[in-house]
């Protein structure tokens, strides 16, 4: 792709014009792929002969945590285009992308406390994994608040991209937490390419499915969101201009 | 409804917990984006008679 065309898509106009066509596949689709994974998880796998039917916890867990961290870094990437390009429509797809990068983690940490009474026995440990995604969760909620206490968009672009800058290495952390301390309660990768135990066929193939739809879902997410943060941007422009015409 | 045996409230609510955290956030997405339309094109529409 010519990397011309890619910066046509900076323009608030184009980008509303082509996710006007685009968004409603997207959104089909990952309304498709989510329910068929998460209904195969559910309704059509087996329970694990150690884990019990907890195992199903899985098609939640693992999609979850992997969007929580791919959030952060789209949003890292938007970010230095900010600083780069100057686009705006960059900034507010960061911007846009926040919530739904909240909500993933959220949806992981609850889903893994959940699933870790039962088999560690406690909700919660200090284990490294689990603290760098509570950190990254604080880093979510920071980046969010900070975006709303800076009236001037550009100001809260710039302060929020250097905020994403520092976080990308609690994102990092989150990732490989597990390989960087050997210690602690949480297991390693659980689609590792590296040799040792493999998880089966039955398992791995709706997790799939269901990875697949959590992406879709947050390009869907992040796309209506972007629309939304450049239309509020356009009406934010436009009362502080009436505001002037009538002072 | 498949058999969960003991683990069925750590299963179920771990479900019941996501499905209402994602669709919290599909409805609250798609509301602010139809407010947003909405004020946009009445503010547009308001300059445009005001000339």
């Amino acid at each position: 792709m010519n990397l011309n065309t890619l910066w046509e898509y900076a323009n608030p106009k184009k980008f509303i014009q082509t996710t006007d066509r685009v968004l409603p596949w997207v959104a089909g689709l990952a309304a498709l792929t989510l329910g068929a994974g998460l209904v195969w998880g559910f309704f059509f796998t087996p329970d694990d002969y150690r884990q019990g039917s907890t195992v199903k916890i899985i098609y939640l867990h693992v999609p979850s945590a992997l969007m929580a961290i791919n959030a952060w870094l789209m949003m890292l990437i938007t970010s230095l285009v900010w600083i780069v390009r100057r686009h705006h429509v960059s900034a507010l797809a960061a911007r846009a992308a926040a919530p739904v990068g909240l909500v993933m983690t959220l949806i992981a940490l609850l889903t893994g406390a959940i699933w870790g009474q039962p088999m560690w026995g406690t909700w919660w440990a200090w284990d490294p994994r689990l603290t760098s995604f509570l950190i990254l969760f604080l880093f979510y909620l920071g980046y969010i608040a900070l975006w709303a206490a800076i009236e001037n968009d550009d100001t809260a672009a710039d302060l929020t991209s250097i905020l994403c800058l520092v976080g990308s290495v609690f994102a990092l952390l989150s990732r490989y937490a597990v390989n960087f301390w050997n210690q602690g309660l949480h297991q390693g990768a659980s689609l590792s390419v590296a040799p040792g135990e493999r998880m089966a066929m039955t398992f791995k193939l709706p997790l799939y499915v269901s990875m697949a739809g959590f992406v879709l879902l947050f390009v869907a997410l992040v796309l209506m969101r972007t629309r939304t943060e450049i239309r509020a941007r356009r009406l934010r422009v436009l009362i502080a201009r009436q505001r002037m015409e009538h002072a | 409804m498949p058999d969960l045996g003991k683990y069925a409230d750590a299963v179920l609510s771990a479900y019941a917990l996501s499905v209402v955290l994602i669709v919290a956030l599909i409805v609250v997405s798609v509301l602010r984006s139809n407010r947003m339309r909405t004020d946009l094109q009445t503010i547009e529409k308001k300059l445009k008679t005001d000339g």
